[in-house]
């Protein structure tokens, strides 16, 4: 067998194939090597805050309450998380029933036009800064009434708004149209089979969509800084008419301090934080696809 | 033609009871009245601003986006340092992010082995998940020691004869803001593009490649143009995200008034500077100036949603025929039903 570059006939790209193969075989590289950047970056980003945070981490931290004073030692951020909780709750409660009526007027009822302009409003709402968002609570409600948990949690609300309702209308439109069609041929009304049978359909994107917009607003720093408390206390308050503390708010707090004890505490409420945000972001977009492929095939 | 339509009125009568006849018109209404509280909160968000910034708008005028100065001592006001900060951060951040997020969607889309495409997608949408006060924390902690130590006197070394790699090495500043706003644009350009690039017809790409052309070609040649207007809009949203980040910005970039050529020196962007000096503002001026810097945000992050829309309206069109062809079917039943 002689060698291949000798024979009359090559096989082996040469000239000006040769050149567009290793174009093809860079550009290949390239891609292949963005994506490892990537990855690199977000393995890089756990790896320091988790190794950082996890010294911190112990009992006293999840059940006691912030230290106080000048050189403060021991205590935890309980207040903290439990401010997180409250505040993400009261937004979900304010935005998860209203996500899902314009939702369904959206996709179900209103005409093409109202509709564009909804999906419109909603896409812009979604594009505004979360500082702009702090800044108009802040005029709205903290400028006359003081700061509270709940003008946070309406910064929140108005965050997650739109993010749980383009996730409810997308289900919507994909609950197959013989459903509605099925139910409106037997004679059930339209508002019936919109609640009693598209909406039960659409339920588990709605759920994921929703946790989706928690997990973003849990880790929201921007519209709560002028609305609910920024200062650190240790007393158990838990009224959402009275300023509350949040996790996000304790790392940004700490982050700025020069003591070594309290930039160990933002390390951990800032692994604690990215933990309950990778894991329900990751956990519910899977689902969302499983249960898209579900309806859609 | 043997039922008369005496017969036929009472039938449905019976089955339609008041509830049914009354919850049409309610669940429209309620539906209806949630969509208009949506469109107006944005209109109130535009109100409330305009409000807040009035007194600042007298003081200053126009004259606010052409001066540098912000001194709260002389209650002198002027946001064109901040604006000049905020553009060159998140236009560098565009810059670097736009050929990475589009590379990633390629591999994703075109040349990653199956099984892991949806893993590593997941992995570069975590990316996008990570609070942005945890990445401004990493960014002071982190990456500020290794832009100071690394990056910026590698940088001086080998590209110092451009004014803007000069000048003392610091772990904050504009290089910093910029590398923390890159990896939170990434994700989402990224993510868009790839679905963008996932719409592309199979007979496209499949008769690019019988033709002949390398896969880089195809690439070329099909998907990238067939994608080119959402990627523009997928760009656009980036970009009003890295203008509007206010945290993980404030964390990182010195916080300083005026304009200068070099990277490595401190700076401020809009909404760094209401995030730090809000809570602390002395007085009723500084406020106003400081809601007029969130107006001049919320107006480039309309102009950037709206014009990034126009861009996917015709994409985002489609679903919406088949909403439409129900409307058709249920107007005919409406009409058989009478």
């Amino acid at each position: 067998m002689s060698d291949t570059s000798s024979a009359p006939f090559s096989l082996r790209a040469s000239g000006r194939l040769r050149r567009r193969q290793l174009v093809n075989r860079a550009m290949g590289g390239l891609a292949l090597g963005a994506a490892a950047l990537a990855v690199t970056v977000l393995a890089i980003v756990v790896i320091s805050v988790g190794s950082r945070g996890a010294g911190a981490l112990n009992l006293d931290f999840f059940t006691q309450s912030q230290p106080q004073g000048f050189n403060p030692k021991g205590g935890g951020v309980l207040f903290a998380i439990v401010g997180t909780a409250i505040l993400v709750g009261i937004a979900t409660l304010i935005a998860l029933p209203l996500g899902v009526l314009v939702a369904i007027y959206v996709s179900e009822l209103a005409s093409p036009r109202l509709a564009r302009l909804a999906r419109m409003a909603l896409d812009i709402t979604n594009g505004i800064p979360t500082i702009v968002i702090g800044i108009f609570v802040f005029t709205m409600i903290v400028a006359a009434h003081g700061q509270s948990a709940f003008a946070g949690a309406i910064g929140l609300a108005i965050i997650m708004l739109p993010l749980i309702a383009r996730a409810t209308e997308e289900v919507l439109l994909l609950v197959p149209a013989s459903q509605r069609e099925a139910s409106l041929a037997l004679g059930v009304s339209r508002w019936r089979t919109t609640l009693q049978v598209v909406v039960p359909s659409a339920l588990g994107g709605i759920i994921t969509g929703t946790t989706l917009a928690i997990a973003r607003a849990a880790g929201e720093t921007a519209p709560l800084l002028f609305l609910t408390s920024l200062g650190v206390s240790s007393h158990a308050d838990l009224n959402p008419f009275h300023p509350l503390q949040s996790l996000t708010l304790v790392i940004f707090t700490y982050s700025e301090q020069g003591d070594p004890g309290l930039q160990a505490k933002a390390w951990a409420a800032a692994f604690i934080l990215m933990c309950f945000v990778l894991f329900t972001s990751l956990a519910s977009k899977l689902a969302l696809a499983r249960y898209r492929k579900k309806l859609g095939g | 033609m043997t039922i008369s339509h005496a017969d036929r009125t009472p039938a449905l009568k019976r089955t339609r009871g008041w509830l049914d006849r009354l919850g049409d018109p309610a669940l429209k209404a309620i539906t209806f009245g949630a969509a208009a509280l949506a469109v107006t909160v944005l209109g109130l968000i535009a109100y409330e601003l305009v409000k807040g910034s009035r007194q600042a708008f007298h003081a200053f005028g126009f004259g606010f986006l052409t001066s540098q100065t912000w001194d709260t001592i002389h209650n002198q006001f002027g946001a064109l340092s901040l604006i000049v900060g905020t553009a060159v951060t998140a236009v560098l951040a565009i810059a670097i992010a736009t050929p990475l997020a589009i590379a990633i969607a390629l591999f994703l889309t075109e040349l990653a082995p199956k099984p892991v495409r949806a893993l590593l997608g997941a992995l570069v949408e975590m990316l996008a998940a990570i609070p942005s006060v945890v990445l401004g924390l990493w960014g002071i902690l982190v990456l500020g020691p290794f832009v100071q130590d690394q990056l910026e006197p590698f940088l001086n070394a080998t590209l110092g004869f451009l004014p803007f790699f000069r000048g003392q090495s610091s772990p904050t500043g504009i290089l910093t803001a910029t590398l923390i706003l890159t990896i939170m644009v990434v994700p989402i350009v990224a993510s868009v593009t790839r679905e963008l690039f996932a719409t592309v017809p199979p007979e496209l790409r499949e008769g690019a490649l019988a033709l002949g052309a390398t896969r880089w070609e195809m690439v070329r040649g099909v998907l990238l143009p067939a994608a080119r207007p959402g990627i523009l809009a997928a760009v656009a949203l980036g970009f009003g995200r890295a203008v509007g980040e206010a945290i993980a910005v404030a964390m990182v970039i010195g916080s300083q008034i005026g304009i200068h050529w070099s990277l490595f020196g401190h700076s401020d962007t809009l909404a760094a500077r209401i995030a730090v000096q809000y809570n602390g503002a002395p007085t009723n001026l500084t406020i106003s100036s400081l809601v007029y810097l969130a107006a001049i945000l919320l107006v480039i992050s309309l102009a950037v949603n709206i014009g990034a829309q126009l861009l996917i309206r015709p994409i985002d069109s489609r679903p919406r025929r088949r909403r439409i062809a129900l409307d058709r079917a249920l107007e005919a039943q409406g009409l058989s039903a009478d």
